[in-house]
């Protein structure tokens, strides 16, 4: 793909995000490779960092073997968080603003306190590399129509990342077995789903591995500071004006959210 | 207690229940026949069952609840879960071997488990009730083997069938119940070492104790109580995974280590 179109549907993307206007499915009108969609990722990231938006760190998405099924592919992708997406526990999310169709994900968000390039980063270099782990709500959105994504589709949309919200707590990853630990989601007062660590590629940890070793390949690394969102360990749940969701992880803490 | 069936007739399908146990095939659910069967028709031919078997010399050593998610409730239109009892060889060491050619089609459950040290008496019991009564928890890995063909039957039918009750597998570590929060614990099931199925504690019932309770305000309707050091499975937390012999089953626990067994 040349770099005139990549540029053209990074473009077409960003100004989909602005407008809240999604578009059709670029799988349904170009032939397009997982690279050529990291291009227009990049393209659309450029966009938003011109407009003055600052990187703060990444995601990881397609961490679950459901959704990976579902989209036929056996890896997970990644996109970038700047910080015009975050947003505090407790905090109202502005759908008719700044979202299209969104939907909601319990995870762990991961804060580090070194850097960490790949390739070559292991489960402990990522625990040595943490400061901290924090429950967190993604709230992904996709600007692609009625989220008819296809593997190329969602990571030229920055892996289909809208917002997220931090939660009310952060502890060490020293103090908490983050293979195991239970996650509960309650969506307006009842409970919809449970899950846990391990839902993740087995465990946050690989996750962040995970992507350290793959941006390590094209010579990105993470960074000290950083927020790493670890990918969902429950059911992505879609949510509209009025909903309150709240998410509670054992032995970290719980993050709540409220949509208008 | 509305019921519908004969001692006769609870007699009888008690022995035909328990045979198909027994003998290990499958029959069709018993509400073919007696489609007007009734809850408490149901716990007698249960109750029957567990005298049969105490009368061959088998101890009853716990009681374990079932259908204990509210969706599952929900998809069968009931409010309540249902009991079942626990007959001392269905007890699996941790690490043990578990015989499929003595069960029909079993499937494996994650549960949290605890001991009780003061009597529940309902009805009227409630979750602060059974704190006070908890002696400790501990991690169980459930094995369930309905007795009706291809697993399909209606909520009464598995009343009588002991809750699909057949083997479980408790871990080797306890806890206080100060020291986990039950509601938030999470678990981990692998089968040949690869994750199947993970949730949290809250999956049943919204807390596990609140399963507790609702088992003894079901004994009060036939006037039985919780006796102390009762061991109680309080039901899954995962859905229930097929098994087969080969396979080779760990479920993590948070906090709580592991419990695994294989399956010959």
């Amino acid at each position: 793909m040349n770099i005139e179109l990549i540029n053209q549907l990074g473009d077409e993307l960003y100004h989909a995000m602005l407008a809240r206007e999604p578009v059709a499915p670029l799988t349904s009108r170009f032939d397009l490779t997982i690279d050529d969609a990291y291009a227009i990722s990049l393209r659309m990231l450029e966009r938003r960092l011109a407009a003055g938006e600052r990187i703060i760190g990444k995601k990881i998405g397609l961490t679950s073997k459901a959704v990976q099924t579902m989209l036929g592919v056996n890896q997970p992708d990644f996109g970038y968080l700047t910080d015009a997406m975050v947003f505090s526990s407790g905090a109202t999310m502005p759908i008719s603003e700044r979202l299209i169709q969104p939907k909601a994900e319990g995870e762990i968000a991961f804060i580090l306190k070194k850097d960490l390039m790949g390739p070559g980063v292991t489960n402990a270099d990522v625990l040595a590399a943490t400061e901290c782990v924090i429950p967190c709500f993604e709230v992904v959105d996709s600007r692609i129509q009625d989220w008819k994504i296809r593997i190329q589709d969602t990571v030229a949309d920055n892996a289909s990342c809208g917002l997220f919200i931090l939660g009310d707590n952060a502890v060490s990853p020293r103090q908490v077995d983050l293979v195991t630990c239970g996650m509960v989601v309650e969506k307006n007062g009842q409970q919809i789903s449970t899950g846990a660590g391990a839902a993740a590629l087995g465990s946050p940890v690989n996750c962040v591995a995970w992507l350290a070793n793959t941006l390590g390949r094209f010579g990105i690394g993470l960074k000290a500071g950083e927020v790493i969102l670890s990918g969902s360990l429950v059911p992505l749940e879609p949510v509209k004006a009025g909903d309150f969701m709240r998410v509670e992880i054992g032995g970290i803490g719980s993050a709540s959210v409220r949509f208008t | 207690m509305n019921r519908t069936l004969t001692h006769e007739q609870v007699l009888a399908l008690a022995e035909y229940v328990e045979g198909a146990e027994l003998n290990v095939h499958d029959i069709p659910k018993i509400t073919n026949d007696y489609p007007a069967m009734t809850f408490a028709d149901a716990y007698d031919i249960q109750w029957e069952i567990r005298s049969r078997k105490e009368a061959r010399g088998n101890k009853t050593v716990g009681l374990k609840m079932g259908l204990t998610s509210w969706a599952k409730m929900a998809q069968m239109g009931v409010e309540t879960p249902i009991y079942g009892f626990l007959s001392d060889y269905f007890s699996v060491p941790d690490g043990g071997v578990v015989d499929c050619a003595k069960l029909i089609h079993p499937k494996i459950e994650a549960e949290i488990s605890v001991v009780t040290k003061a009597p529940l008496q309902g009805p009227g019991c409630h979750i602060g009730d059974v704190i006070a009564a908890i002696d400790y928890v501990i991690p169980t890995v459930e094995v369930i083997d309905s007795r009706y063909e291809n697993f399909k039957f209606d909520l009464i039918s598995v009343v009588a069938d002991n809750a699909s009750s057949t083997r479980y597998i408790t871990g080797g570590r306890m806890a206080n119940l100060a020291d986990v929060d039950l509601r938030t614990l999470g678990v981990v099931m692998e089968k040949n070492g690869e994750v199947v199925e993970v949730g949290a504690g809250a999956a049943v019932l919204g807390h596990p104790l609140s399963s507790v309770a609702m088992l003894a305000n079901l004994l009060a309707e036939r006037g039985e109580h919780i006796p102390a050091g009762t061991f109680i499975m309080t039901g899954g937390i995962t859905a229930a995974v097929a098994v087969e012999p080969g396979d080779n089953v760990t479920v993590r626990y948070q906090g709580l280590g592991s419990v695994s067994a294989r399956f010959v």
